[in-house]
C-alpha cells in the first residue's frame, strides 16, 4: 500500500518516543544548586578518600572561573546551573547479589527498554554494568572477567579498590580544565564505569553499559575511563533511553579511553535519549566531551549512532601521541523535528606515521539542524600522518538544515589529507524506481537511509547494529522523500 | 597611540578634506562608530582564527600620504599589462596619476570615486549602490567606509562592453616610512553589460604599506564580469581586501586571485546570488615562500534558486609561509536546485609551512547538490621519478608538476596576454626556467 508524502509526514510528526516511560523509583536526591560544600557532600556520599575529594574541589574551582561555550552552532535556553540536583541515585541500597533482590519495578523498566537483564546474560553473553541515575545498581559476569584479570566496575567502586589507577589515569585526557562541561563533570560525576584490561589480554565479550536518566531535574554526570593495558583490547558499548519528560536535562558526561602500546580500544554508542517533542519541547541537553589517547601502535576506534538528544554536543576525539597509531571515527547523527546536533571528532596527530579516517553521516529531517565538527590536526614531527575524512549530509524536508566545519591543519610536509563532503536528499528516482519495484515509499527510504548509512553500520558489533537499524527506522521511516 | 584610536581621532581631520553635506558622508559617520565599537579584529574571533594583525598595528602608519608622487611610465612599465591596450587607473601612494591613467566617459564611465562622489551627474548611481553590499559591521570594510574618497569607479550601461580590459594599479613608493592606503572601488554593470577587470597592488621600496581595499561589484541581468587580482607585492607589504559582490539573474562573475607575495594577505571575497540562474566562480592560485601568509576567506551565499558556484582554489607552500583557506557556502531554504562546488587543494613543500583549511556548508535547503573537497598532499613521487627517466632534472620535474597543479585554475582566465603573465610570474615563483611555453 502506498501512503501519500502528507501521510507519511503526519505519521512520522505524531510518532512519540517509544521508550518514554518514567519509574517511579524513590531517589536520594540532593537540594538543588551546585557548591562547594555539595561538591564535598557528593564526595562523602561516595565515601571517597580525600584525593578525590580534593580533585574535584580543584575542577570545581577551574569551572567557576570558566564560561560556557557558544561556538557551536546549536540554539538554546542555557540551563540554570543552581537550579539542578548534582546528585541522586536509586534509593534501596546495598548492591545486589543476584537479580530477584533488584527493585521489581526497575527491572520493569529495563524489560520496556528490551534489555532484560536475564536475558542479556544468557543470550548475549554481554555484561551488563547498568547505570540507574547515577549509581551502579548491577555488574554481571564479573567473576568471568575477573579471572582473566579484567576489572569491569563501577567508577566509584574503582576508586576505592584500585586508587592507583584511578588516580594516575583520570584527567589524563580530558583535563580538569578542558572545557566547561568537562570542568563540572570533574566536579560532579556522580558515577560511571571503570575498566581495565591487562597487558595482553583480549577481552573475552563485549562490555556494555546502559545509561538512564530517571530522576526529574537531575543532571547526569557520567563519567567513564577505559584503560587498555600493553597489547590488549576490548570492545566497549554504550547505549542510552530515557524517559519523556517536560523540562530540559542536563548530561554532561566525559569518557576518557587509553590505549597504551600495541593496544586496541573500540567505543561503541547508540544514543536515543528523549529527543523532545515533536513541538521541540523537553528533551535531553547532551553535552559530552569524549576523548582517548593512542600510544605506540595502539588503535582507538569510535563509532556513534546518535539518534536522541534534543541538543548533542559531542566530539570524540584521538590523541594519536605513539609512532604508528590508529585513530578511527564512524558516525551517525539522525534530527529529527526540533532538534540540534553539533558533533563530530578531532584527530590529533602527533606521532609518526599515525592515521586516522573519519566517516560522518548526517541525517536531518523535520525542524532539525544538523552539523558536523572536526578537527584534523598534523604537528610538525607526525611524519607522513595520512588522514582520510568524509562527512555526507542527507537532507529531508526543506526545513532543516546540514553544516560542515572541517578544521584542517598541517604543519608537516608529508602529511596527506583527503577530505570530501556532500550534501544531497533522497533522489525522487530513486524513490520512484523503488516503487516501480514494488517497494512502498517508506520502505524506500529506510533502504536508501540504510544504505547511506552502512559504512558505518557494518562497523558496529552486532548486538548494537540491529538495534541502531532499528533506532534509524523510529527516527526516519516515512520522512519525506 | 595605537592605531585604532589614531584612525578614529583622524577622521576628524578626514571631515575637513571632505564634503560632509553628501548623503555618502552619513554613511561614513555611521561606519566609524560601528569601527570604534568594534576595533580591529583579534584572534579570537572565529573568522580571524588563522591571521593576527597585531604585529600590523603596531606600526605607526601615516594614514594621509602628504606629498604627491609621479613615477616615470617606464620605471613600472613592467607592472602593467602593457602588451596589450587597456584602460588604467593608477594611484600612487593612493593619490591618482592622470599622467599614468587613461581613463574614459565614451558610452561607460571608467574613472575616478573622488570624481564620482563630487559631480553631482553620480549622485543617482551613488544612490543606489554606494555601501549597498559591502559589510556594514565587518570592522575593517567599516574602516574602509568610513575613510572612502578615492578609488576606481566603473559604470557599465545596459548592452555595453568596454573595448579593453580595465586595470585598477596601486603603487606605493616608499616616501612615507609606513603607510596605510584605503582604496573604496564602485563597479556597476548594468543588464547584459560586460567587463573584465585587472587589479594589483605594488610597493617600489621596502618601507611598509598596508592596504586596507573594499571593492563593490554590482552584475545587473546576464551582466558578465571577470575580475583578476594579481597579488605579487614584495615582502613589506601587506593588503586586506575586501571584495563584495551582488548578481542579479542570469549574471556571470568570476574572480581569479593570484597570490604570490606580499607579507600578509587577506582575501574577504563575498558573493550574494540575488537573482535565479546565477553562476559564481571564483578561482585562486596561491604560491607562497619566506614567512608570507595568504589567508583566503570566501563565502557564497545562496539566496535564490536554480544558481551556481564554483570554487577551486590551489596552494603550494613552501618555506616557513602560512595558507589559510576558510570557504563557507550558505544555502537558504528558498534556494532550492542550487549546485554548488568547492575545491581546496595543496601541497606543503617544506617542513615549516602551514596550511589550515576549514571549508563550510551551511546548509538549510533540500533540493540542492553541495560538495567540498579538501587535500594536503605531496607531489607524486611516482610521476616526479617518471619524468626523471625522462631526462627532465628534479627540480624542473617538480616544477612541471606544480604547473599541471595549478593548471585548472589558469584555463579559464579569459585574457591570453594575462594568462601569460602568470605563467611567468609562477616560472620565477618556483625558481625554474622552462625551455617551452605553457
Amino acid at each position: 500500500m502506498a501512503y501519500t508524502e502528507e501521510e507519511l509526514k503526519k505519521e512520522l510528526e505524531t510518532k512519540e518516543y517509544e521508550y518514554g516511560f518514567y519509574t517511579d523509583i524513590e531517589s536520594d536526591t540532593f537540594p538543588k544548586g551546585l557548591s562547594e560544600e555539595i561538591v564535598i557532600a557528593i564526595s562523602k556520599k561516595k565515601e571517597e578518600p580525600e584525593w578525590m575529594t580534593q580533585w574535584r574541589l580543584e575542577s570545581f574551582r577551574y569551572w567557576k572561573e570558566m564560561v560556557e561555550p557558544e561556538w557551536a552552532n546549536i540554539k538554546y535556553k542555557k540551563p540554570d546551573f543552581q537550579d539542578i540536583s548534582y546528585y541522586s541515585a536509586p534509593n534501596k541500597k546495598p548492591k545486589y547479589n543476584s537479580l530477584d533482590e533488584v527493585d521489581p519495578e526497575l527491572l520493569e523498566t529495563f524489560k520496556k527498554l528490551g534489555i532484560s537483564l536475564d536475558e542479556q546474560k544468557k543470550l548475549a553473553g554481554v555484561a551488563v554494568d547498568i547505570v540507574m541515575d547515577s549509581v551502579s545498581v548491577t555488574t554481571t559476569f564479573k567473576k568471568t572477567l575477573a579471572e582473566k584479570g579484567i576489572i569491569f566496575c563501577s567508577i566509584s567502586e574503582a576508586i576505592k579498590e584500585h586508587p592507583e589507577l584511578v588516580k594516575k589515569y583520570i584527567g589524563s585526557v580530558v583535563p580538569q580544565k578542558d572545557n566547561f562541561y568537562a570542568a563540572l563533570n570533574s566536579a560532579v560525576f556522580s558515577d560511571g564505569s571503570f575498566c581495565y584490561i591487562p597487558k595482553g589480554v583480549r577481552c573475552p565479550m563485549e562490555l556494555s553499559t546502559y545509561f538512564r536518566i530517571n530522576q526529574a531535574g537531575t543532571g547526569q554526570f557520567e563519567r567513564t575511563l577505559v584503560i587498555a593495558d600493553k597489547g590488549s583490547y576490548v570492545s566497549y558499548l554504550e547505549g542510552c533511553t530515557a524517559p519523556s519528560r517536560d523540562e530540559n536535562q542536563l548530561h554532561a558526561a566525559v569518557v576518557e579511553l587509553i590505549a597504551l602500546d600495541d593496544a586496541e580500544i573500540k567505543y561503541s554508542t547508540v544514543q536515543n535519549w528523549f529527543p523532545g517533542d515533536k513541538e521541540g519541547k523537553g528533551g535531553v541537553y547532551n553535552f559530552v566531551t569524549k576523548r582517548g589517547i593512542c600510544e605506540k601502535n595502539a588503535k582507538i576506534s569510535w563509532t556513534q549512532v546518535e539518534t536522541g538528544s534534543a541538543i548533542t554536543w559531542k566530539y570524540p576525539s584521538c590523541i594519536l601521541k605513539g609512532d604508528n597509531s590508529i585513530g578511527e571515527f564512524y558516525s551517525i547523527a539522525v534530527t529529527n523535528n526540533h532538534q540540534q546536533a553539533d558533533t563530530g571528532t578531532k584527530m590529533v596527530h602527533l606521532g609518526k606515521n599515525t592515521r586516522s579516517t573519519i566517516i560522518s553521516k548526517g541525517i536531518s529531517a523535520g525542524k532539525s539542524q544538523n552539523s558536523y565538527r572536526g578537527l584534523v590536526q598534523v604537528n610538525s614531527r607526525a611524519e607522513n600522518a595520512r588522514n582520510f575524512s568524509q562527512c555526507d549530509s542527507l537532507l529531508m524536508g526543506n526545513e532543516c538544515g546540514a553544516h560542515t566545519f572541517p578544521y584542517i591543519e598541517a604543519k608537516n610536509k608529508t602529511a596527506q589529507i583527503e577530505h570530501e563532503a556532500t550534501t544531497s536528499k533522497i533522489g525522487e528516482d530513486q524513490i520512484f524506481y523503488c516503487n516501480q519495484r514494488g517497494i512502498d515509499t517508506e520502505k524506500a527510504i529506510a533502504l536508501i537511509v540504510n544504505g547511506f548509512s552502512r559504512e558505518v553500520l557494518n562497523k558496529l558489533p552486532m548486538e548494537f547494529a540491529v538495534e541502531a537499524q532499528k533506532l534509524l527506522e523510529i527516527s526516519l521511516e516515512g520522512s519525506v522523500g | 597611540m595605537d592605531l585604532k584610536d589614531k584612525l578614529v581621532s583622524s577622521f576628524l581631520a578626514f571631515e575637513n578634506s571632505v564634503d560632509v553635506h553628501h548623503p555618502v558622508h552619513d554613511i561614513r559617520s555611521e561606519a566609524i562608530r560601528n569601527f570604534e565599537l568594534k576595533g580591529f579584529p583579534t584572534k579570537k574571533e572565529e573568522a580571524w582564527k588563522y591571521t593576527s594583525l597585531n604585529s600590523l598595528q603596531k606600526i605607526d602608519f601615516s594614514i594621509f600620504p602628504k606629498e604627491e608622487n609621479e613615477l616615470e611610465y617606464r620605471d613600472v612599465k613592467k607592472y602593467f599589462l602593457h602588451e596589450i591596450d587597456t584602460y588604467k587607473i593608477v594611484f600612487i601612494d593612493g593619490i591618482y596619476s592622470s599622467y599614468l591613467s587613461e581613463t574614459t566617459h565614451d558610452g561607460v564611465d571608467i574613472c575616478l570615486m573622488s570624481a564620482a562622489l563630487t559631480k553631482p551627474m553620480y549622485k543617482p548611481v551613488l544612490d543606489v549602490y554606494f555601501n549597498k553590499v559591502a559589510s556594514r559591521d565587518e570592522s575593517l570594510t567599516t574602516l574602509n567606509t568610513a575613510f572612502s574618497r578615492e578609488g576606481a569607479y566603473i559604470y557599465i550601461p545596459k548592452h555595453k562592453a568596454p573595448k579593453k580590459p580595465v586595470e585598477i594599479l596601486h603603487f606605493s613608493t616608499g616616501n612615507e616610512a609606513s603607510l596605510l592606503l584605503q582604496p573604496r572601488n564602485l563597479i556597476v554593470v548594468e543588464e547584459n553589460a560586460e567587463l573584465q577587470v585587472i587589479e594589483r597592488h605594488q610597493s617600489l621600496t621596502a618601507n611598509e604599506v598596508l592596504t586596507n581595499s573594499v571593492t563593490e561589484i554590482f552584475a545587473a541581468e546576464s551582466a558578465i564580469v571577470d575580475y583578476y587580482k594579481v597579488q605579487n607585492n614584495i615582502e613589506s607589504a601587506s593588503l586586506i581586501d575586501n571584495t563584495y559582490i551582488s548578481q542579479k539573474d542570469k549574471s556571470v562573475v568570476k574572480v581569479h586571485t593570484f597570490s604570490f607575495g606580499g607579507k600578509l594577505t587577506r582575501n574577504n571575497l563575498n558573493f550574494y546570488q540575488n537573482g535565479e540562474h546565477v553562476d559564481s566562480t571564483m578561482k585562486g592560485v596561491t604560491i607562497l615562500g619566506a614567512k608570507q601568509h595568504v589567508d583566503h576567506h570566501t563565502l557564497v551565499h545562496h539566496r535564490q534558486p536554480n544558481c551556481e558556484s564554483h570554487q577551486d582554489y590551489k596552494g603550494i607552500y613552501g618555506e616557513n609561509s602560512t595558507g589559510v583557506f576558510n570557504g563557507k557556502i550558505v544555502v537558504d531554504k528558498i534556494a532550492q536546485k542550487t549546485d554548488a562546488f568547492q575545491q581546496n587543494n595543496n601541497i606543503l613543500i617544506s617542513d615549516k609551512a602551514t596550511i589550515n583549511s576549514k571549508p563550510q556548508l551551511e546548509i538549510f535547503a533540500d533540493d540542492v547538490k553541495c560538495s567540498h573537497g579538501c587535500t594536503i598532499g605531496q607531489l607524486d613521487e611516482e610521476a616526479l621519478f617518471y619524468l626523471q627517466t625522462r631526462g627532465i632534472p628534479k627540480r624542473e620535474a617538480s616544477a612541471l608538476l606544480m604547473y599541471a597543479f595549478a593548471n585548472n585554475v589558469l584555463e579559464s582566465v579569459r585574457i591570453p596576454e594575462l594568462k601569460k603573465r602568470i605563467n611567468k610570474l609562477i616560472a620565477n615563483k618556483l625558481g625554474v626556467r622552462l625551455g617551452f611555453e605553457l
